[in-house]
């Protein structure tokens, strides 16, 4: 096998923007406080700020882009392109550095460039959506505080600063979830998302502890670098030297908090009661950007979970496992939504299994990939539900309500509602269809063929939720607030904004994100596309690690070599994580990972697939929402009786029946009903049980440290006070007499003094 | 020696100075014995000054004297408002605290 120590290693070229991009987090948090300090006093209310802030981010995060692509073309062909780390001492406890810095590989630079550009595009499009909002600068300050936190978990080169992203995410996340706190739901949501979320970030804090104290040791002897450096990390989990349980069990806490962010089952239930918050949130936090955190840091710490979860080993693992369920049952629970962005929620807790499960079954690049497109067709889906809600539907998101036949009024967010509907169905040559069949190819091609129809089973799923809600959203006749039925809306949070009137096309600070996001869905699957052939493969060429050993420049001093025992080194096997069986002198930072032959024939069965469910959901849908009589819409939604009358009428409404209730209530009632029965009783159990304590410490802490000791203190300087007034109080007599005779005294004591002193 | 024999009287006309400013209750009378004090302070200059051989102490005693005319005149306006307003230049009876 190749051997890269033994060959000339090609110099590699940095540059500006490469050692600089650490500046692509730092100028939004400046952003931020300018926001929160001068905001309301700006000309725009703050917003400038945080969109220029946004724009220098995304300049940094392309010049770093290009740069990188340049380092990776001045490598040869089977070196290891070395991450760009800067670091900077932080603090020091316990006789360990803590430092931050950043690491700059083709995962931060693709995930970076993500953020910074949705990031842009989505405040644009808030400067229109949000107009005249109460708590307009509040907002776009969260927003920023939000960029400035994933970019700076993106470029974290240590566990430290990865955590401190990841938690300002989960803050920010709160923070505008409950944006209109005034409804009651909403700050609900808000609590409810965070608690969860927390719930899993245990997990992250686990995890962290353990590696750290895992693999300090090995890193700061043999590579000179802390158990907290991500490279550090995933060059010990390679080693050969981690303690199989220790590094499982870190596998499964870091799991978990991907679990809780990702929204993954069993956790999964905040993410579509956080699409309580404006729109523009759910696009960039809840849908593109922040929910891929958790699928990121598996991609981060990839050797980690490779090595603890036997990744690629004949069985298969927990992230598989977890990702099938929640592919299939995020899939299912979309059918039964009026709510449109709760739709698109349902179908991104589904996509984020799709990431997990390539992770899963060792498909990493797949997995990557599809963070990359899912981020540009769903933000478009959510900002497309957003201009919809903003100028067709009174600020309503009930498809079923208040939405149908808009596609004549909205043109543009028609357009790119298909074209983002037809990537995220998977229909070839869009976006969606590039990565979601690579990573269905790829755990196909790694052996896991259960894992595969999962995964096809999904698209068949996902094109028909998706194909029913564009139905019910612009085509049959408009009902409700979109037909310009006019209704009061007892939330006075929505009425401030816009006026209301007929439906028609939202402004171009709408639009134009939109459609960049739209052009963006159609095209980033070019990216990498395996059919056309190994030449266009550009983000694996970019972007996925190589797998060779690396005799480290920067290991701990000269001299400092050691021997990898690779675990699975057998005779002849290349499943070692290195691609390599016998031990040589160096370090490995990625596992060696396969990818799997595109061929034509597997792709058509899954486009078949997929245009299966769009037909069939297309009739069924036409069926039951088109043709039917109008005035029984809402009543065969909850009403028993006018159900059962329903039903006497055509045979084709057995088949709407056994659609909607028969089908979707029996697979997807027990399953909801189950996770609402744990969410009650045993996560609100346990959240129950901490605000009890939580009210128990408070009231001791009130009683006993607060009116005792606090207010003891106070009152008793308060007395001292009044005590020493009382005494010298007869000196200020307001006689001038007296005063001029105190005046005498103290001059004569002062001279009495001075003559002592000097004499 | 001479120096003494200023010293002494400036020594005098201060404690008169300051038993004036301490016993009397006539607001005029105050003033002048702030006079008086910051008179006798100039004695002690022009003592001192001679004695040096020096003309520091004149030039203080100079300003002194241009500064008391000035304490004077804004004392006396304010002796001349108390007594518009009260009728009285006692000074006991300017206080207005309680307690």
């Amino acid at each position: 096998m190749m051997l890269a120590a033994t060959e000339t290693l090609s110099p590699l070229t940095g540059g500006w923007f490469l050692n600089n991009v650490w500046l692509a987090p730092v100028v939004p948090t400046i952003g931020f406080a300018i926001i929160v300090l001068f905001g309301k006093r700006l000309p725009k209310k703050g917003s400038e700020i945080g969109v220029l802030s946004l724009l220098a981010s995304l300049v940094l995060a392309s010049g770093a882009a290009l740069q990188w692509i340049q380092r990776v073309g001045s490598a040869g062909e089977s070196q290891f392109v070395s991450p760009v780390v800067r670091t900077w001492k932080w603090w020091q406890a316990g006789g360990a550095d803590f430092t931050i810095g950043q690491h700059i590989d083709g995962l931060t630079v693709v995930v970076l460039f993500v953020v910074a550009f949705i990031s842009t595009l989505v405040q644009i499009y808030s400067l229109e959506y949000l107009r005249g909002d109460r708590r307009y600068t509040h907002f776009f300050a969260a927003l920023t505080l939000f960029s400035a936190g994933m970019m700076a978990m993106v470029i974290a080169e240590d566990m430290i600063l990865f955590l401190l992203g990841w938690e300002i995410m989960g803050l920010c996340s709160f923070m505008l979830i409950g944006h209109w706190w005034e409804d009651g739901a909403n700050s609900r949501a808000a609590l409810k998302a965070f608690f969860t979320v927390r719930t899993g970030d245990m997990g992250l804090l686990v995890g962290i502890a353990v590696l750290f104290f895992a693999a300090n040791e090995w890193t700061t002897s043999n590579l000179g670098l802390s158990g907290f450096s991500i490279r550090g990390i995933s060059a010990w989990a390679l080693s050969g030297d981690p303690n199989s349980t220790v590094i499982l069990v870190a596998a499964v806490a870091l799991f978990i908090a991907c679990i809780g962010k990702s929204g993954q089952f069993p956790l999964h239930t905040w993410l579509p009661d956080a699409m309580a918050g404006p729109t523009p949130v759910s696009s960039l936090l809840h849908s593109s950007t922040m929910v891929v955190a958790g699928v990121f840091l598996v991609a981060r710490l990839y050797p980690v979970f490779y090595t603890g979860l036997d990744i690629l080993g004949p069985s298969s693992n927990v992230i598989m496992v977890i990702a099938a369920i929640t592919i299939v049952i995020a899939a299912a629970l979309a059918f039964v939504q009026t709510d449109i962005k709760r739709v698109l929620a349902y179908s991104t807790v589904s996509q984020l299994g799709y990431m997990m499960l390539g992770l899963g079954a060792g498909a990493w690049l797949p997995a990557v990939f599809h963070i990359f497109t899912h981020a540009f067709f769903k933000a478009c889906l959510f900002l497309c539900a957003g201009s919809i809600s903003h100028s067709a539907s009174h600020h309503s998101f009930d498809m079923k309500k208040d939405m149908g036949g808009l596609r004549k009024h909205m043109p543009i967010t028609f357009a790119a509602w298909t074209v983002s509907t037809l990537a995220l169905c998977g229909v070839f040559p869009f976006s969606g269809f590039f990565s979601k069949d690579e990573i269905i190819d790829n755990v196909g091609g790694n052996g896991y063929t259960f894992f595969m129809i999962v995964g096809l089973g999904g698209a068949f799923l996902t094109a028909a939720y998706m194909t029913r809600a564009t139905y019910l959203t612009f085509f049959g006749e408009a009902r409700g607030a979109s037909a310009g039925e006019h209704e009061t809306h007892g939330d006075d949070a929505y009425a401030e904004h816009a006026t209301h009137s007929s439906p028609h096309e939202s402004g171009a600070l709408i639009t134009v994100p939109i459609a960049i996001l739209a052009v963006l869905a159609i095209f980033s699957g070019l990216f990498n596309a395996t059919p056309f052939g190994e030449s266009w493969e550009y983000l694996k060429k970019w972007a996925e690690p190589r797998a060779v050993v690396v005799a480290e420049p920067y290991a701990g001093g000269p001299g400092a070599s050691f021997v990898i025992t690779v675990p699975r080194a057998a005779e002849g096997d290349d499943k070692s994580p290195c691609g390599i069986a016998t031990p040589v002198d160096g370090v490995c930072y990625a596992p060696k990972l396969n990818h799997a032959k595109f061929k034509w024939s597997k792709a058509m069965l899954s486009l078949a697939i997929v245009f299966a469910g769009i037909a069939i959901s297309w009739m069924l849908s036409s069926a039951l929402y088109g043709r039917r009589d109008r005035r029984l819409v809402g009543l065969t939604q909850r009403n028993g009786l006018a159900r059962a009358g329903y039903r006497l009428l055509a045979n084709k409404y057995y088949l709407d029946d056994l659609y909607e209730r028969g089908v979707v209530s029996n697979v997807a009632g027990p399953i909801a009903r189950a996770a609402y029965w744990f969410n009650q009783f045993v996560l609100d159990g346990i959240l129950h049980g901490v605000a009890r304590f939580t009210r128990a410490l408070g009231r001791f802490v009130y009683r006993d440290i607060d009116q005792r000791i606090v207010d003891g203190a106070v009152n008793a300087s308060a007395d001292a006070t009044k005590t020493v007034g009382a005494t010298v109080q007869p000196i200020q007599s307001g006689r001038v007499g007296h005063y001029g005779a105190l005046l005498f005294a103290t001059a004569a004591v002062a001279a009495l003094v001075f003559v002592i002193l000097y004499t | 020696m001479l120096t003494s024999q200023f010293l002494l009287l400036g020594a005098v006309l201060f404690c008169i100075g300051v038993y004036g400013v301490i016993a009397r209750k006539n607001a005029v009378l105050v003033l002048m014995s702030i006079e008086l004090i910051l008179n006798s302070v100039n004695i002690n200059l022009l003592a001192f000054a001679l004695r040096n051989g020096s003309a520091d102490g004149h030039t203080f005693a100079l300003y002194i004297v241009a500064i008391a005319a000035a304490e004077v005149g804004v004392g006396l306006a304010m002796v001349l408002l108390i007594y518009r307003n009260r009728r009285s230049i006692g000074l006991d009876e300017l206080s207005e605290m309680r307690g």
